[in-house]
């Protein structure tokens, strides 16, 4: 059976709108029902029928339920567009809501929450409190859903009229499906709210997990999805979770199996029983092997997500490389990340099969999937110590056949090879050069020539062969120029005579005085100086030892592993980007101000992460063929500082902006300096709180001071922290004792990093709640100073300093001045860097500027390259630093400002 | 945030818009427009099933000729809006009669609109299922154009019905004559090297069910698979009959199975909806009995000629045949002439799909008839550059055999009623992606 709409898709010819019009308002029902679909057809193939609103309106009170929804899916539509007209409509909605007919009641409820309407809003509250009490389950679990939508449209509304409340009870209701909903409607309320709204506790979790076995499938995703965020107390109680999820992988709905794999991944962080961590690994192989059997569409998230898995847990999926195995019909997307997986897969126990298979792979049609297939052969070699020289004979293989792209491709990989194991594989150089004038792609051009010029000693006809790429060498692309340049520098060296010399000339003179290429130009001048006033200096730059490559492309950072981990089965995890990286939507509840960074600063998370992976097939450790030897010294010079004299005037206003926190830089000690009073008496019902984090002995301590000038005894203090940006939490319950009325209590509570990590942009707010069994909860605002995270070993040695400064991208460095700082002593200064973990590494004279150079780093290893120029005794610093994190500039700034200005 | 979409968009090859429903404020109207210039008018199309444009993000499918587009602008739950996808799909297809198709679309635009607005609110899919949602979504123009009665007998409890326990079986259904069939269905699916060594090997198996049963019944069912029967003669501490016994790799089942039941006794208990679904699936990868060889050599003379010999092994019992075989055997693009004798069935050359189709209605088992072709190329220009050769693929239907060695031991149904029911057992094997390199 089938029905027959498509015909309220064939319009008349004339007049369109104003025969509608008569229609809507003709006296017979099924003429108004016919012309109401006609409506919602016009308004489907995109026809503005807003025109018609009152007509369409005048239909919403009938008894038919079919014209009914369509009304109500016109109004959906349109109301925004006629907000006055929509007024009309709410009569009907709030009757409707209190109709015999739980489905028609349901049905108002759903769709006001979805007009978006103030005026209409205000009308839905009633309806909402009746529907969200109402007796029968359907109409329940619509409601609760509808709170998520109010909420959305008026968060303050949902706080005010008690509906959260209402909405946690939901959370016992006897329904499995109210709850699934309920559940859900909390979780989004919660990621939207910078306030503790849902908070999953010991008792909530085993009311869901019990909940987990009656409800619907997708009620189920809801669930996990809301529980993966809970954080066990033990490894016991984390087992025990993980025990009730555990049967949810055999479900046939593959988001509950992504849902409860997340699950599973979180708790089993906690779990310390290696038998019981690799059962679960077991138990987890199975499913996710079987997700590759269901669409293509969904094949491809569950490949996103095991590549993440994988870099975690690789025991999983060791013994499963097999399923892998692309299929001839896959789509691309499907094979590309297949093969991705294939690497991460392969040891030495399986790499030949690994290898047949990509062979195989590399001689199949699609060119993308050809290439991938030839880099994969190269990153195994990498990767394999033991395989190496059975991953090159299979490139040799391939390059036999000579087929261009495949050739270029091998060629570009060989190079990483002979970068990974020098003075092994040179014997098949000969074999290269064969190709040398099929190669028309800049990398393979440029892997070639950095080939010949590596290796200038050992092939005979080098020069000959660097002379045929020099002739074209102003059309070619700057990658291939500047391999070009270096690669005759090297033959020079290497091999002194007239032909090589003759060459550099050529060289020097087309990278120099014909060129606008700043790079290439700056690479030119640094050799001809090197060269004309120290050969065997430029020797020692130009030939010098490189280090060792390794496969790390497309392996992910740990800390973003573990938030892209925390997001499986979601976009974040398909993308490998944290959320805050595509989702733009500003947050609807409280703005900190917080929000205002310092000027000049924004450059630094602008940008998205640098971590982000784009491309599976982004190239591997190309990066690292290009002997940059050349720049020995630390290549940003910074600027003569340019007075400003506005800014002068802006500086010292500052001056007392941030000083509410005492400076770090003296370790404050419980009987030390006085702590910023975070919560005065005044509004805390006489109780104040004055706290700070602090960092001793490599630990950090939130040290609080509790006074109690209230007229009762307090007691059974806690203490919680909302989401920041370094995850601070507290490694302890909170040990205050009773607090008689006129007495304090000092304490140091232990803190712990990298708890509750909240996404967005980094600030240095930390929000507290501290309760008592006496008062309400207090919620205060604390900011803390950067510097306390620097810890003891952020000592650099002055190798790995340059190195790190070279290896990072220049849009890493992010830089600001200090108007109002006046250096007095180079000393002084240095030793109070040092003592909040800022090093001292070396430094120079520039003008009459000295330049400082220091490190420091921050947990998770995350170093900072600080530089920082100043005259002394003249106000102005001026302070760079490079960083992989540079989105935390503006904290690190704004702690260093706060030090050094006191 | 499971939630699975903020729009969701129907539309026909060419990109009109055929159905679209906005569940949430966070995308504009105009988003299909980026998903038409930026993906369906270029080359894009078809190389990633999840995009960003924008702040925004789509995620889209191809059915029929029907592009399904969710946009979301959040961090979504991406495989609960593909699995959506799929599900709202099989579920207008058991509305429509089977087809899912852009006429079916624009016949039934108003009861699709209807039904969307009931399995996602906000984004948050809602149930799905078919048997309930047609307790009280009914579209009498569906049935009968001319009827113009409303349609508003009351439903009685249907509201419980779709947020109860049991979500996916209405009460009070009654048959005068109770009964179950079970399909096995099994796919093979192999990927064997030219060397002939077995690269993958593996079963995807469904059990399909139809149930034609009264009241609320509980149904157990059980297979002679190890783990089961182990825990089975445990329980009763009995030693387990010898016999072959077979090792499931991983088993999912459809939501009425008690999971929580499964794993502790791993006994499939479970009170079926009414009719056709899935109850389960499973994956082997141990122990399967191929039903074909496939023994292909081809030599190439010279430049222009092929020589092609295929011969193909049934393993399975005399007695026993397939049927529907097709044995599609990949030429050169640059084909110009083929000859070939078969020793059973017919083949021919197919130059749309460059490959020789060698077609055998029933194919006894035990047998092994064979093909040998001879193909003439056109010498072309190009440098001498090796042909990428697709594999060999073949289709084939055994019927009373599981690659597997799967056998159903029992079925037991209980109800208060205490009726008796007739069972029926069927058992098939199919090619699923059956290749052989060459």
């Amino acid at each position: 059976m089938s029905g027959h709409d498509s015909k309220y898709f064939s319009t008349t010819k004339k007049g369109e709108i104003p025969e509608l019009k008569e229609e809507l308002n003709s006296q017979y029902k099924d003429k108004r029902k016919d012309a109401v679909k006609k409506v919602i057809a016009a308004m489907t193939v995109g026809k503005d029928v807003s025109s018609l609103f009152t007509d369409v309106v005048n239909c919403m009170q009938t008894e038919n339920l079919e014209l009914k929804k369509l009304v109500y899916l016109y109004l959906i539509n349109y109301a925004k567009s006629q907000p006055d007209l929509a007024i009309l409509a709410v009569n009907t909605f709030v009757k409707d809501s209190q109709d015999p007919n739980p489905l028609i009641r349901a049905l108002a409820v759903r769709t006001m929450g979805c007009i978006r309407v103030d005026k209409i809003t205000e009308y839905l509250c009633d309806p909402l409190q009746r529907c969200l009490k109402d007796d029968d389950p359907y109409v329940r679990k619509t409601a609760a859903i509808c709170v998520a939508k109010l909420y959305d449209i008026n968060a303050e509304l949902v706080e005010d009229r008690g509906f959260l409340d209402a909405l946690k009870d939901l959370i016992s209701d006897n329904n499995p499906m109210v709850v699934a909903n309920a559940v859900a409607a909390l979780a989004e309320i919660q990621e939207n709210s910078s306030r503790p709204i849902f908070e999953i506790t010991s008792h909530t979790l085993s009311k869901l997990l019990t909940a987990l076995n009656e409800c619907t499938e997708w009620g189920q995703v809801f669930i996990l999805d809301a529980l993966s965020k809970y954080k066990a107390a033990d490894a016991r109680e984390a087992e025990n979770i993980v025990e009730r999820v555990t049967p949810r992988l055999q479900h046939a709905n593959c988001a509950v199996v992504l849902s409860a794999v997340k699950m599973i991944l979180q708790q089993m962080e906690l779990i310390t029983s290696t038998d019981v961590v690799r059962n679960l690994c077991k138990k987890m192989a199975p499913p996710l092997v079987t997700l590759l059997s269901a669409e293509p569409e969904i094949q491809y998230v569950a490949l996103r997500n095991i590549n993440l898995i994988v870099q975690r847990r690789p025991t999983i999926l060791a013994h499963e490389i097999k399923v892998f195995f692309c299929k001839y019909n896959d789509p691309i997307y499907v094979k590309m990340e297949k093969l991705e997986i294939m690497i991460k897969l392969a040891s030495d126990r399986n790499i030949d099969q690994v290898l047949l298979e990509f062979k195989e792979y590399a001689t199949e049609v699609d060119v993308d999937f050809v290439r991938k297939a030839v880099r994969a052969i190269g990153r195994c070699a990498i990767k394999l110590e033991r395989a190496a020289e059975r991953c090159i004979s299979v490139l040799l293989e391939l390059i036999k056949i000579k087929v261009n792209y495949v050739v270029q491709e091998a060629i570009i990989v060989i190079k990483d090879i002979f970068r990974r194991y020098p003075n092994t594989y040179e014997s098949i150089i000969a074999t290269l050069c064969e190709s040398l004038d099929t190669l028309d792609e800049p990398e393979a051009k440029a892997s070639m020539i950095w080939i010949i010029g590596e290796y200038a000693e050992r092939i005979d006809n080098a020069d000959e062969l660097l002379e045929s790429f020099l002739e074209s060498f102003p059309e070619e692309p700057a990658q291939v120029q500047l391999q070009l340049l270096t690669a005759t520098v090297k033959l020079f060296l290497k091999k002194p005579t007239e032909g090589p010399q003759q060459m550099i000339q050529v060289v020097l003179n087309n990278a120099t005085v014909e060129t606008d290429n700043p790079d290439l130009r700056d690479r030119a001048y640094i050799y001809w100086r090197l060269l004309s006033t120290d050969p065997e200096a430029a020797k020692d730059v130009v030939l010098a030892e490189k280090p060792v490559i390794s496969d790390d492309s497309n392996q992910l950072d740990p800390s973003l592993l573990d938030e892209l981990l925390a997001n499986i089965a979601t976009l974040s995890s398909v993308y490998h980007k944290p959320p805050d990286a595509f989702v733009t939507r500003v947050k609807t509840a409280q703005r900190t101000e917080e929000d205002d960074y310092p000027d000049g600063s924004e450059t630094g998370y602008s940008e998205s992460p640098s971590h982000a992976v784009d491309s599976g097939a982004s190239p591997p450790a190309t990066s690292t063929n290009a002997p940059y030897a050349a720049a020995r010294q630390p290549s940003p010079v910074s600027p003569a500082q340019v007075p400003d004299l506005l800014g002068d005037l802006v500086g010292l206003d500052n001056d007392n902006s941030n000083n509410a926190i005492v400076s770090i830089d003296q370790p404050t000690v419980p009987a030390g300096p006085p702590l910023p009073v975070l919560l005065p008496a005044s509004s805390g019902q006489g109780l104040q709180i004055s706290a700070q984090l602090i960092r001793r002995d490599g630990q950090i301590f939130y040290s609080l001071l509790f006074e109690n000038n209230s007229q009762i005894p307090l007691d059974g203090f806690m203490i919680q922290f909302n989401k920041n940006t370094f995850g601070v939490a507290a490694a302890g319950p909170l040990q205050v004792p009773q607090l008689l009325p006129g007495t304090s209590a000092r304490t140091l509570l232990p803190m712990v990093l990298f708890q509750n990590i909240a996404p967005g942009p980094p600030s240095t707010l930390l929000q507290v709640a501290v309760k008592n069994n006496q008062q309400p909860v207090w919620y205060f605002n604390d900011k803390f100073s950067l510097l306390v995270f620097f810890t003891e070993d952020g000592r650099i040695e002055r190798s790995t300093f340059l190195e790190t400064w070279k290896s990072l991208p220049d849009s890493n460095e992010v830089s600001k001045d200090f108007q109002g700082i006046v250096v007095n002593s180079v000393e002084t200064t240095l030793d109070r860097l040092t003592s909040s973990n800022m090093f001292f590494i070396a430094k120079r004279k520039h003008a009459n500027q000295e330049v400082l150079y220091l490190s420091a780093k921050i947990p998770r290893g995350i170093p900072f390259l600080i530089e920082l120029t100043a005259a002394v005794g003249i106000p102005g610093l001026k302070c760079a630093i490079k960083t992989p994190s540079p989105e935390i500039a503006p904290l690190f700034f704004e702690a260093i400002e706060i030090l050094l200005k006191s | 945030m499971p939630v699975a979409a903020s729009a969701i968009y129907f539309l026909n090859l060419r990109g009109d818009v055929l159905i679209n429903r906005t569940y949430r404020d966070d995308v504009g109207g105009n988003m299909v427009d980026a998903f038409r210039i930026n993906i369906m008018q270029t080359k894009e199309l078809g190389t990633c099933p999840v995009r960003q444009i924008g702040g925004c993000s789509f995620f889209y499918m191809r059915i029929s000729n029907v592009y399904i587009v969710i946009v979301v602008s959040s961090n979504a739950n991406v495989a609960c809006a593909f699995k959506f996808v799929v599900e709202a799909v099989t579920l207008f297809k058991s509305y429509f009669g089977g087809a899912f198709d852009e006429d079916a679309i624009r016949n039934n635009f108003v009861l699709i609109y209807e039904l969307l607005d009931e399995i996602m609110d906000f984004g948050y899919p809602q149930n799905l299922s078919p048997e309930i949602l047609k307790l009280y979504i009914t579209q009498e123009g569906v049935r009968s154009p001319f009827s113009s009665k409303p349609s508003d007998k009351p439903v009685p409890n249907a509201t419980l019905q779709v947020t109860g326990a049991v979500g996916w079986r209405r009460e009070g259904l009654v048959y005068k004559k109770n009964e179950v069939f079970l399909d096995i269905v099994e796919s093979v699916n192999l990927l064997m090297s030219s060397k002939g060594s077995v690269l993958r090997c593996d079963v995807t198996g469904k059990i399909l069910m139809k149930c034609f049963l009264s009241g609320m019944p509980d149904l157990k069912l059980g297979l002679n698979d190890k783990i089961g029967l182990e825990k089975e003669s445990q329980l009763k501490s009995r030693p387990s009959k010898s016999g072959k016994t077979i090792e499931l790799d991983d088993v999912t089942f459809h939501q009425c199975v008690n999971l929580t039941r499964f794993n502790s006794e791993k006994t499939v208990s479970f009170v079926p909806p009414d009719g056709e679904f899935e109850l389960m699936k499973y994956r082997i990868t141990e122990g399967v009995n191929l039903p074909f060889r496939v023994l292909p050599t081809i030599k190439e003379l010279g430049r222009t000629r092929m020589e092609i010999n295929v011969k193909v092994k049934s393993v399975f019992g005399a007695k026993m045949f397939a049927l529907g075989v097709v044995i599609k055997i990949p030429v050169p693009k640059q084909t110009a002439k083929t000859s070939f004798q078969v020793t059973s069935g017919r083949a021919k050359y197919n130059a749309a799909i460059d490959c020789l189709v060698w077609k055998i209605r029933k194919f006894p088992g035990q047998t092994e008839p064979t093909l040998s072709a001879e193909v003439e190329l056109i010498s072309t220009m190009a440098e001498k550059k090796s042909w990428t050769k697709p594999p060999i693929e073949m289709e084939f239907q055994v019927p009373m055999f599981t690659a597997s060695g799967l056998r159903v031991r029992f079925l037991k149904v209980w109800e208060k009623s205490g009726y008796n029911t007739v069972e029926w057992v069927r058992y098939i094997t199919k090619g699923g992606s059956y290749e052989i390199r060459c």
